[in-house]
């Protein structure tokens, strides 16, 4: 029973967000205009996209237990490289994406290899070196080819006619969509297999897996490389999504973003990361347009300039969630039936 | 020549700064377990605060600066300590959450700063004889130059001194090497975090003045930009050690403004960045063991 409804659930919230689309409701508050306007579709693949993302992030996060300050160079890798081959080499589509897909393996191949030397807080400071070399790179815009701090806009001649055009963001939403279940089925598969079970073991306990026998280092490996790869393809998506490349993507904030939405959401837990990815983005979004509303331009300055930094809220709303809410919010439902658990042997409360 | 001394003193000024916000993050580290990531905004809330209230009191750029300067000090270590006390230390024993907490804060501040006072980069109070140059060697250097590396000598010797002669220094550096060892003697170990979180806070609040001195302006972004450099200088000088910061610091500065001077520039990051590379394959704890000295 508990089984079946393990699966019946996602399958119903894949089915209606595959629908979406089709929809012309209107959700008050939440989205300022009915579901299948292009408007909207864009913020919920933006949505999907990053629900995506903070999962290959909790791949090492959550489940093995790396803490990377790093994770933005990949996500950046899959928009650059992208945007220059197609649109500074005038490369063709599949070619570009051969490229890119070699790319997105070997530079975390070797860049795991080295920082995976060191552990702990050493390996956050090498992994965010590197990623700073990465920002370094592209603000130094070498060739002209990354556009500095201006980025990059994107050639569409190459792109498929499906993916262009306002009208066709509901093929980009579908995309991101399809995204998203790529990472959750591969993240789902890694994790079920042994290989899986040897990396939440080095996480609880990295000596005792040696102990066994275990080299696990090339565990990590494996864990650092698929999930960066699969960070290079949300930033294909992301590329086609926003239509360009900025060198926000590569900085060490983009990095921490992607931190707070796996521990809004519960770290290494199966849904968590990607609703906090989903709920993160679409806070920042909303909280943007909240800000430029004439109701809270109207406010004394004290509240005004506050509402009006969406970053300012969601690192205060961070905080809280890390004080009272440790296992983010896939550990509500649990935490909920611990307090109703908890009050049900005390009947004579009610009555008095 | 010329050029090389003007690098070189150059390169020890930006060094300096790195060093003020490396030794504070050091300390923190080797004491609580905690990496600061709140630093960076604590040197953007020492710099702005140093601004504004240069700008409140009015008089001469020096004036404005020396105030100012001490008022943004102040509001640094007491913004730390506040830190420290309230968000910090309810969740001792839990230092992902720490790491996190301070994550949060480090966005919600810059966001914060950013809000009140805007994007924009604020023009800093620079007295003219900070810019008027001094010729060392047939280089002539800007007189800020010297001004940061005094400050820096004077803060590395007193920082020595605090931790080598006095109680709490003594407490601080027994705590680096074993927390649990001090507080099973009886000593409030948590007093020595609050003091060293708001020391830390002075101290990146100081390297906020300074950069404003360095570059002329302040913007919002700085915190985030010298805390990356110091980051990388206190995992290559060790965490907990004073002199390994001062040291790496030195050499992350000088490595920096030769690379972008003699290859190209925005070469000096690279390097910097495969420095850290080549130390920790070498010599994964730093180059100096985990001890306060």
């Amino acid at each position: 029973m508990r089984r079946s409804a393990s699966i019946v659930v996602p399958v119903v919230v894949l089915l209606l967000l595959a629908i979406v689309p089709k929809l012309s409701l209107d959700i008050p508050v939440v989205l300022n205009g009915p579901l299948d306007s292009p408007g909207t579709l864009q913020v919920l693949a933006l949505c999907l996209l990053f629900a995506g993302i903070a999962l290959t992030y909790d791949l090492l996060f959550g489940f093995t237990g790396l803490l990377s300050f790093g994770h933005a160079l990949y996500v950046a890798v899959g928009v650059y490289v992208t945007a220059i081959a197609l649109t500074r080499w005038e490369w063709g589509l599949w070619p570009t994406l051969a490229f890119v897909v070699a790319v997105g393996i070997a530079l975390p191949f070797v860049l795991g290899a080295v920082s995976l030397r060191v552990g702990g807080i050493a390996f956050a400071m090498v992994t965010l070196a590197f990623a700073q070399a990465g920002n370094v790179l592209v603000q130094k815009n070498p060739y002209g080819w990354t556009g500095g701090e201006e980025g990059t806009g994107l050639n569409y001649d190459e792109i498929p006619d499906a993916f262009v055009g306002v009208l066709n963001t509901k093929n980009l939403y579908w995309l991101a969509l399809g995204y998203a279940v790529l990472v959750f089925v591969v993240v789902r598969f890694l994790v079920g297999s042994s290989a899986g079970h040897v990396l939440r073991a080095v996480r609880e306990n990295e000596p005792r897996v040696e102990v066994i026998g275990l080299n696990p280092y090339w565990f990590k490996l494996i864990a650092f490389v698929v999930a960066a790869f699969l960070a290079v393809l949300g930033g294909i998506v992301w590329l086609l999504l926003i239509g360009g490349a900025t060198p926000e993507v590569t900085t060490a904030n983009f990095t921490l973003a992607l931190l707070v939405m796996v521990v809004l959401g519960g770290a290494g837990t199966r849904y968590g990361a990607m609703i906090g990815g989903f709920l993160y983005t679409l806070l920042d979004q909303r909280l943007g347009a909240l800000a430029g509303s004439t109701r809270v331009q109207d406010l004394p300055d004290v509240l005004r300039v506050p509402l009006s930094e969406p970053l300012f809220l969601l690192g205060s709303l961070f905080i809280l969630l890390v004080f009272f809410v440790p296992g983010g919010l896939a550990s509500l439902p649990a935490r909920l039936r611990g307090i109703r658990t908890r009050r049900e042997p005390l009947p004579e409360e009610a009555a008095a | 020549m010329s050029t090389f001394v003007l690098l070189t003193i150059t390169g020890l000024g930006l060094g300096a700064m790195y060093f003020l916000v490396a030794s504070g993050l050091s300390l923190i580290y080797g004491l609580m377990g905690v990496l600061n990531f709140a630093h960076g905004a604590l040197i953007t809330v020492g710099a702005y605060a140093a601004w504004w209230s240069g700008d409140q009191i009015g008089g001469s750029a020096w004036q404005r600066l020396l105030l100012g300067g001490l008022l943004g000090i102040v509001a640094g270590a007491v913004v730390a300590g506040l830190i420290e006390l309230v968000l910090i230390r309810p969740l001792y024993r839990r230092p992902v959450e720490q790491v996190l907490v301070t994550v949060g804060l480090a966005l919600a501040i810059g966001a914060l700063v950013q809000g009140i006072w805007g994007a924009d980069p604020k023009v800093f109070p620079v007295p003219a004889w900070m810019i008027e140059t001094t010729t060392v060697f047939g280089a002539s250097i800007p007189n800020d130059r010297f001004v940061e590396i005094g400050v820096a000598v004077a803060v590395l010797v007193g920082l020595t001194a605090f931790l080598r002669y006095t109680r709490f220094g003594l407490v601080i550096r027994a705590g680096v090497e074993n927390r649990a060892m001090v507080a099973a003697l009886g000593i409030d170990v948590r007093r020595a975090f609050t003091i060293v979180f708001a020391l830390g806070g002075a101290l990146a609040a100081l390297a906020g003045v300074l950069s404003g001195v360095y570059f002329g302006v302040v913007d919002p972004g700085r915190g985030t930009s010298l805390l990356i450099f110091a980051f990388i200088v206190v995992v290559i000088g060790g965490f907990g050690s004073i002199g390994g910061s001062a040291v790496a610091a030195v050499a992350v500065g000088l490595i920096q403004q030769y690379a972008n001077y003699y290859a190209s520039s925005g070469t000096g990051d690279l390097a910097v960045v495969l420095l850290l590379a080549a130390v920790l394959l070498v010599r994964p704890a730093g180059l100096a063991p985990k001890v306060a000295h």
